[in-house]
């Protein structure tokens, strides 16, 4: 059963990562989970995974990189307003997010949010999120999950958080040299299919990367994977293949997403994707267990599955370091 | 099932004559069947419960959220949606029209069900 596995202790090994894999590498994905139930992080660096097993190693090693010219954190699923047994106090777990972030020794510049900010879609919800994010004092850039688009098409998500931005919600900026582009996925569904961006947005998209040199880093970050994580559960976007295929040209590609309330990592020639962890709740590996909703875990392990990303673009470097840490 | 839709596909039509046949071919099961409501589809699990449901002109659907995350009924062509459901909230639809009603969850689309009303 998926879920001993996941908490085993004592599962040890790599990350095996198959590049060429087209799915997911399960057996990868469950040990770097149980790594980091024990304290340990997966880092994706030049395009390859490591893994560190112990804090300590990890420190060490990163202390020798050259931590770079930009420090971002991305984080994911706060899923505010949720009060099930899976987690019934997500506001105590966003704030030990909020701890972590301001705990990090690379200060970040800014963070990423990619959605279900809150559980119904009600104003309380993105209230207390927003309130609790505040003691970060950073910048927060923000996409919708389905959970903030609940009945309102996103009226009220924009309003809020997307001030700036293009037809139901998208924009982009760019930070020290790095271009970012934030999209929106969870509108507009078909029945049957998957996350859908839509003909506007995939024009829009087109138009902005096009003035940009070849060399310069490329951040997506959206709330559905835009990748095939698992398409019978919905984890994954109709027309991602669109998307990706502006970005060709460019050296180096991250594609950040939520929603799975996982970690996973898949790298496909100039493209690194990611998963982040929830700082809500957990949901159990693609096909593991009888669907995607939130899995109960023993509270005393409850943090050792609930996380935030660390990204670190080093100038010249080919990737991006992506580090994800556990609130345990 | 098979069984279910036959009793009530015929139901206004050969009411004595199904129930009578059903009732001599399977009394408790039945008995059993007469008892649940038939208008009503528990969201469970991410799937719809059943998945096609056969109910006569007139009948009001009841969907009711059995799951930890909400969810929203849609046909695909528009003619209900339900606000988000969140855990143990129903939505009911009353059908005038006979017809094949398909629909879908909009914020998890792979979530997909039938209302066939006759
Ligand atoms: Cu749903």
């Amino acid at each position: 059963m998926a879920k001993k596995n996941l908490l085993d202790p004592n599962a040890n090994g790599f990350i095996e990562h198959d590049h060429n894999n087209d799915g997911i590498d399960r057996r990868g994905f469950l040990k770097c989970m149980a790594w980091a139930g024990t304290g340990a992080l997966c880092v994706i660096e030049g395009g390859v995974l490591k893994s560190h097993a112990l804090a300590s190693q990890m420190g060490s090693e990163m202390k020798s990189h050259k931590m770079g010219e930009l420090s971002f954190v991305q984080i994911s699923d706060s899923h505010m307003g949720f009060n099930k047994p899976a987690n019934p106090d997500v506001i105590a777990t966003l704030q030990a997010a909020v701890d972590k972030i301001n705990a990090l020794p690379e200060k970040p510049e800014f963070i990423l949010h990619t959605g279900d900010i809150s559980h119904l879609s009600k104003p309380s919800e993105f209230d207390n999120v927003d309130q609790i994010l505040k003691a970060t004092n950073k910048e927060i850039f923000f996409v919708p999950g389905e959970h903030d688009v609940l009945n309102d098409e996103g009226v009220m998500f924009r309003e809020r958080y997307g001030k700036n931005s293009k037809g139901q919600g998208w924009y982009s900026f760019d930070k020290n040299g790095v271009h970012f582009i934030g999209l929106v996925n969870v509108m507009n569904l078909k029945a049957g299919g998957l996350g859908t961006l839509g003909n506007e947005q995939l024009e829009w998209m087109e138009d902005d990367v096009k003035h940009l040199k070849s060399s310069t880093p490329i951040v997506v970050f959206a709330h559905i994977p835009l990748w095939s994580v698992y398409p019978q559960w919905g984890w994954g976007t109709d027309d991602s293949g669109q998307a990706l295929s502006y970005l060709k040209k460019f050296g180096s590609v991250t594609v950040l997403n939520g929603h799975i309330h996982q970690t996973m990592q898949k790298v496909e020639g100039n493209i690194t994707f990611h998963t982040a962890f929830s700082t809500a709740f957990p949901q159990p590996a693609p096909g593991q267990g009888e669907g995607p909703g939130p899995m109960k875990v023993p509270a005393e392990q409850l943090r050792s599955i609930l996380g935030i990303t660390d990204v670190n673009y080093v100038q010249g470097r080919h990737a991006l370091a992506v580090v994800d840490s556990t609130l345990a | 099932m098979t069984k279910r839709k036959l009793l009530f596909g015929s139901f206004a039509l050969t009411l004595p004559l199904a129930l009578a046949t059903v009732l001599i071919m399977h009394p408790t099961r039945a008995k059993s069947e007469a008892a649940a409501s038939p208008t009503e589809v528990r969201v469970d699990n991410f799937t719809f419960g059943p998945a096609t449901l056969t109910v006569p002109v007139n009948s009001t659907v009841t969907w009711i959220n059995k799951d930890d995350l909400p969810h929203v009924i849609a046909s695909d062509d528009g003619v209900f949606k339900s606000k988000a459901l969140d855990t143990d909230d129903k939505y009911s639809y009353t059908f005038s029209k006979a017809g094949t009603y398909a629909y879908y969850c909009s914020i998890h689309p792979k979530m997909v069900g039938k209302i066939i009303v006759q």
